[in-house]
């Protein structure tokens, strides 16, 4: 392991993976944590597919493919945003127009693969954009990614107290003069940025796990908020780290697999964690609760 | 598609007797019929108990873990049929695993569950295809659909699971609606919640992985989630509404079955976009119904402004 971090910067392309590679990962894993606080992970879910129809009619229609990107997964958070606000949009709402905006991205395949074969383009674009290509990123695009992800990371903090306020409790940060709903708003817009900078990651298919297993890890491991949001964070960068790492060692490895692979061992890692556990205290089984309830007290105070 | 190209050379003559006659002349096109005809009624029934039951998250994940599933299947050289149902029921047991009340936020938990089984499994899906080697047609073809090349053995295959599956929904049928009316209720009553909650996600795994195979793991939802919803929109009675979704789910499949076979374009694309046709037009119509009467009588108009869902399923079902 030792040599392979040494050999990792030996290749420029590892080195472009490494840097944008740990700017998503940090911005996915604080996002993500909020996602899952908000109970926002359909609409994330929603936002993976949408990245994918607007990657490919960028394409289609011989556009940079990510002003289709940012653009489609942008408009379509605050087309989301504007939806959870009517209370009548629910999962049916949100599943009946991205399966819809999915067919939309079959149609732009197609017409890609057809308008590309006289210059020998196949499918691969439609499959990079699935399955992400952060081994194929060149330093200009990284930079760039790793760009929008500081902006994201630090517009996340920048709002972090009031968003983390109004996500707990809504009501009460509303009473209290908490601009909820823009920072509701405000926070589909990063979600966004999130989604399409992540899409050039681990793809559009699997950047829901970048946003949800971490976030889930952190919170069954901490109740308080704020420690849930770093540890996330955390966790994603040392998922993107080993993962890349292991891409490196096993070329069978898809890096995408691999950085899902780590995630996801370290959340079900939470659950065996917990079971070991809980026999131990079985009786002490209300302290996590307790410390939500504190813990959402104490952004209430400073909020 | 090269088929379907193909028939796009000669064109529709807009007669549809000979058109139609033209279009069924082709083995392929009678077996995609069949088929889409068998996953329209079992999705428009399963659907419309996932939309009630607010599961669309988790079915849209079943539907998606078929993909690694077949993706499995044709790495090890098995049929493809049979890891779609594998990859889709073994899903289904994960996440029926989430115990729902550890924490002090069940859903947000179970959610962030479901979303980490759904990029793992794709994930898992990536490497079996890296596995394997080359197959990137495949991919698409298992992601977006292949109306067009569906074999006698799976419609013989989708036809004995949809069998199974309508004949374990007869058995369990009204305790399930019991329960997903009103969970508390039917427990103190002894229905076996936990037990049917586990048999639906069994029961919608099925289905997902037979819709999966005609229009691709990503456009199921074009099939399970819009008739049913569509439904809704129009009635809240149960039988009703169930007919009503399963007369969708087919008029969907059978029209963009016949739009795909004479355009160029992807069938998966006329599935969704019909669907969705549908959908906006019941919801649509259902917020002018409103609208009309909110301005004209205001009397017996609060049922059809409600969701409106519970109370008339609570009649029929509690009644057992």
């Amino acid at each position: 392991m030792m040599t392979a971090a040494f050999f990792v910067f030996a290749h420029p392309f590892l080195e472009s993976a490494f840097a944008a590679g740990t700017a998503i990962a940090l911005a996915s894993g604080l996002v993500g944590s909020l996602v899952v606080l908000r109970g926002q992970v359909f609409a994330g879910d929603a936002l993976s597919h949408v990245a994918f129809t607007g990657a490919l009619a960028a394409l289609a229609f011989g556009v940079d493919l990510r002003l289709g990107l940012y653009g489609g997964c942008v408009v379509f958070a605050l087309l989301l945003a504007v939806l959870g606000r009517r209370s009548g949009a629910d999962d049916t709402v949100i599943g009946s127009v991205f399966a819809w905006v999915l067919g939309l991205g079959a149609l732009f395949l197609s017409l890609f693969t057809a308008s590309a074969s006289g210059t020998g383009g196949d499918g691969t674009a439609g499959v990079s954009v699935l399955f992400g290509s952060i081994l194929g990123l060149t330093g200009g695009q990284a930079l760039a990614d790793s760009v929008v992800a500081f902006v994201v990371v630090a517009c996340l903090v920048a709002i972090g107290r009031p968003l983390l306020f109004a996500s707990l409790d809504p009501a009460v940060a509303a009473a209290r003069g908490v601009p909820v709903r823009a920072l509701s708003t405000g926070f589909f817009v990063l979600l966004g940025l999130t989604a399409g900078v992540a899409t050039q990651a681990v793809g559009a298919l699997l950047l829901l796990g970048l946003l949800a297993a971490p976030a889930g890890a952190a919170q069954r491991f901490t109740a308080r908020p704020y420690r849930a949001l770093w540890l996330s964070g955390a966790i994603a960068v040392g998922s993107m780290w080993v993962g890349l790492t292991l891409a490196y060692l096993f070329p069978v490895v898809p890096p995408s697999f691999g950085i899902l692979g780590v995630a996801t061992t370290v959340y079900l890692g939470t659950f065996a964690w917990s079971a070991l556990t809980r026999h131990r205290d079985q009786e002490d089984a209300a302290v996590p609760a307790v410390g939500a309830v504190t813990g959402a007290t104490g952004v209430n105070g400073a909020g | 598609m090269s088929v379907a190209g193909a028939s796009a050379l000669v064109g529709p003559v807009w007669n549809p007797v000979d058109d139609l006659r033209r279009m069924l002349a082709l083995h392929f096109m009678v077996n995609a019929f069949r088929a889409g005809t068998i996953v329209a009624v079992l999705a428009a029934v399963v659907g419309w108990l996932m939309v009630l039951r607010r599961q669309s998250f988790a079915g849209h994940t079943l539907a998606v873990v078929s993909f690694p599933g077949a993706a499995a299947a044709i790495w090890l050289g098995v049929s493809a049929t049979a890891g779609y149902f594998a990859g889709s029921i073994a899903a289904a047991l994960v996440i029926a695993l989430v115990p729902r009340s550890a924490t002090g936020r069940p859903r947000s938990q179970e959610s962030a569950v479901i979303g980490t089984v759904q990029a793992f499994a794709l994930a898992c899906g990536a490497l079996f295809v890296s596995l394997y080697g080359g197959f990137l047609d495949g991919i698409t073809g298992l992601l977006f659909g292949s109306f067009l090349g569906v074999s006698d053995g799976q419609v013989i295959a989708l036809g004995a699971v949809a069998l199974v599956v309508f004949c374990v929904l007869a058995a369990i049928g009204r305790p399930l609606l019991f329960t997903t009316v009103d969970a508390d209720v039917a427990a103190a009553r002894g229905v076996p919640v936990r037990a049917l909650s586990v048999l639906f996600l069994v029961v919608l795994g099925c289905t997902a992985a037979e819709v999966s195979q005609v229009t691709g793991a990503l456009l199921v939802f074009a099939l399970l989630v819009m008739p049913a919803a569509a439904a809704q929109q129009v009635t809240a009675r149960p039988v009703a509404g169930l007919v009503l979704a399963v007369v969708f789910g087919l008029v969907v499949v059978w029209t963009s079955l016949s739009v795909a076979f004479w355009s160029p374009w992807p069938v998966g694309f006329w599935v969704s976009t019909f669907g969705f046709a549908l959908y906006v037009g019941a919801a649509g119509g259902r917020a002018a119904l409103a609208h009309r009467r909110r301005t004209g009588v205001v009397g017996p108009t609060r049922v059809a402004q409600g969701r409106g869902t519970g109370p008339a399923l609570a009649g029929g079902a509690v009644g057992t």
